[in-house]
């Protein structure tokens, strides 16, 4: 990713913030991705989604997404308007979800130790750098992976890879 | 070059001589299951642009969250589903009455054998290791790149290699046992690893149990999770895989990030049960027994096998459930229900005071069929326990085996088997 993410800390989470405290399993009938995020952690924390503004970032600790596959838990933190999600570490479903979607991730507990609400980062995925404007401290991430980044770039596996099933007849036509 | 069960099915699936730990590669799918997200999945598939799959043969579809449905929304997604398959040829279609939990019915049916690459929008689809396949949970837009590609993109895992030995003391079961490693290596000790069990304590156990070890190591963390492919394993295949069954084995030699030994036999002396709101907050049976239970949950991919029924009817016969708890038994699919019917064992649970859901996830997941409010306390063969699982935020689930639960519906609060069995309580 060539370009540098900016963005408010939003509430910052502990460890182990499971996919039932992300979005509960009740509401795994809503199959509309936009609107999984009336119920982002609505019964753990019911204040929290009044706290987020659009392009906050959301900072957690260890195992951030642990437990189910549900792809709504990634879906609730994208369209509640969040650009990014820093964490300690990821559960590894809510990892590739998240990027599926087109959400960056980055892994940095430098960051999470530091990190308070209403801090101001700047951070480059692709290098894994993350700069704590409010504190003037940089902190090092695990660079996210090419292959996430390209699909974090199409806005998606869906996107991704409508563009390269668009592109299919067009090449056979070539041959 | 010696490999691990992970690396020998992943360089296979991605057509290579060896792979190693990190690695990324491209492997060819077998099997692709879902359930009632499917729904997502072909909402997602058709945003891609495809019309049709890649291959009706290799994926399962079936109803077991919300079954029958419990509202309109639900309906809703039902239906679209049934279309969905009709129009794409997909013939493995279990709709409601037809299955029962998607594990449970992937291995029944004889949709798994070893060597296989499984993926499942469903998290505890590790439960297919039990059966010698790398199997995993992937989301649903991840899915529908699977329906239209068949092949999806694995970084190789490392694997911890978990030998326990020695027997089962009574009322110790796989259950218990899995409790007790996730207690030790954390909810994430097993975060983007691949697990292999082995050791006498595990081939010495049924398959059903197995398949518990395997649907567990999902709690913590792991991407996959193996038990041996032997004698048992493939006498209970031949009965359910047509066509030849592939005997794969780890290498001996292959490396292990860390080899975990647990003597069952001195460690585990009594029942585990993982406690609120963590599956790892785990603790032996006779610290909690003066724990209330409102209700008991018998049930679940975990825990709703025909030996399961068998040890709850065992405990529960010529019993009554405690005034205060509402027993829930739930089997994990059709055939459970009919094989425990026809050993009485639904005779004696609802002799017993027990209430019988329809096969399928039930309880479990905390949308129907037995919610709980605030305040009250569930004792749950499951396997989650997080905050508002199976209801209100502010009630706890207690995660335990089938021995368990039935004792503690008996007493009415948290109860170590081996002493309602020794009538303590009677
Ligand atoms: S029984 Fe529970 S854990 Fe198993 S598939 Fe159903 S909802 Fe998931």
């Amino acid at each position: 990713m060539s370009s540098i993410l900016k963005g408010r800390i939003a509430p910052v989470l502990p460890d182990n913030i499971d996919t039932d405290i992300i979005y509960p399993g009740r509401y795994l009938n809503i199959t509309d991705r936009e609107k999984t995020t009336e119920h982002l952690f609505e019964l753990a924390y019911p204040e929290l989604r009044a706290r987020i503004q659009p392009g906050d970032i959301l900072v957690a600790g260890r195992n951030f997404g642990c437990g189910s596959s549900r792809e709504q838990a990634a879906a609730a933190v994208k369209f509640a308007g969040l650009s990014a999600v820093i964490a300690s570490s990821f559960a590894r479903i809510f990892y590739r979800n998240a990027i599926n979607l087109g959400l960056p991730l980055m892994v940095s507990p430098e960051t999470v130790a530091r990190a308070a609400e209403g801090d101001e980062l700047e951070i480059d995925p692709a290098r894994g750098v993350v700069h704590n404007r409010t504190r003037n401290e940089s902190y090092t991430a695990a660079p996210l992976d090419p292959r996430a980044i390209e699909l974090i770039e199409a806005g998606g596996l869906v996107p991704y890879l409508k563009r390269k099933h668009a592109k299919q007849p067009e090449q056979l036509a070539h041959v | 070059m010696p490999m691990t069960m992970a690396e020998q099915i992943l360089a296979r699936a991605s057509g290579r001589a060896r792979v190693t730990p990190d690695e990324v590669v491209v492997a060819r799918v077998d099997l692709a299951m879902s359930h009632e997200n499917a729904d997502l999945v072909r909402k997602a598939f058709f945003e891609i642009g495809v019309d049709k799959v890649w291959d009706p043969d290799r994926i399962v579809i079936i109803f077991d969250h919300r079954i029958p449905a419990e509202s309109e929304r639900t309906a809703a997604t039902h239906k679209a589903v049934r279309e969905f398959v009709a129009a794409q040829g997909i013939r493995a279609f279990y709709d409601v009455g037809r299955g029962g939990i998607c594990h449970q019915v992937l291995a029944e049916r004889g949709h798994v054998s070893p060597g296989m690459v499984v993926v499942g929008t469903d998290s505890h689809t590790t439960t297919h290791g039990a059966f010698g396949a790398f199997a995993t949970g992937i989301g649903a837009t991840e899915m529908a790149g699977v329906w239209a590609e068949g092949e999806l993109w694995f970084k190789v895992p490392s694997t911890l290699r978990i030998e326990v030995e020695g027997a089962l003391g009574p009322f110790v079961s796989a259950k218990d046992l899995i409790l007790y490693i996730i207690g030790q290596l954390g909810s994430d000790g097993a975060d983007y690893r691949a697990v292999e069990f082995d050791g006498s304590a595990v081939r010495t156990m049924t398959v059903a149990s197995r398949m518990t070890l395997a649907n567990l190591s999902m709690e913590m963390g792991a991407k996959a999770a193996f038990t041996p492919v032997d004698q048992t394993l493939i006498e209970f295949l031949e009965q359910r895989v047509r066509g030849p069954i592939d005997v794969v084995t780890p290498d001996s030699g292959a490396h292990y990030e860390r080899v975990i030994h647990i003597n069952a036999g001195s460690e585990l002396t009594e029942p585990q049960v993982a406690c609120p709101h963590s599956v790892d907050n785990v603790r032996p049976v006779s610290t909690l027994e003066d724990i209330e239970v409102h209700q008991a949950v018998l049930g679940s991919c975990t825990n709703g096998r025909l030996e399961d029924f068998k040890v709850a009817a065992g405990i529960l016969a010529g019993q009554r459930v405690h005034p205060r708890v509402r027993l829930l038994a739930i089997p994990a699919s059709q055939q459970v229900y009919l094989d425990a019917m026809r050993e009485g064992y639904l005779t004696t649970l609802v002799e017993a005071g027990a209430i019988i859901n329809p096969p399928g996830c039930g309880p479990c997941v905390g949308v129907h069929q037995g919610i709980l409010s605030a305040g009250e306390n569930c004792i749950s063969t499951t396997n989650r326990n997080f905050i508002g699982r199976m209801g209100s935020k502010d009630s706890n689930v207690y995660l335990a085996s089938p021995a368990v639960v039935a004792a503690s519906a008996i007493a009415g609060h948290i109860a170590n088997p081996a002493r309602v069995a020794e009538e303590v309580f009677v």
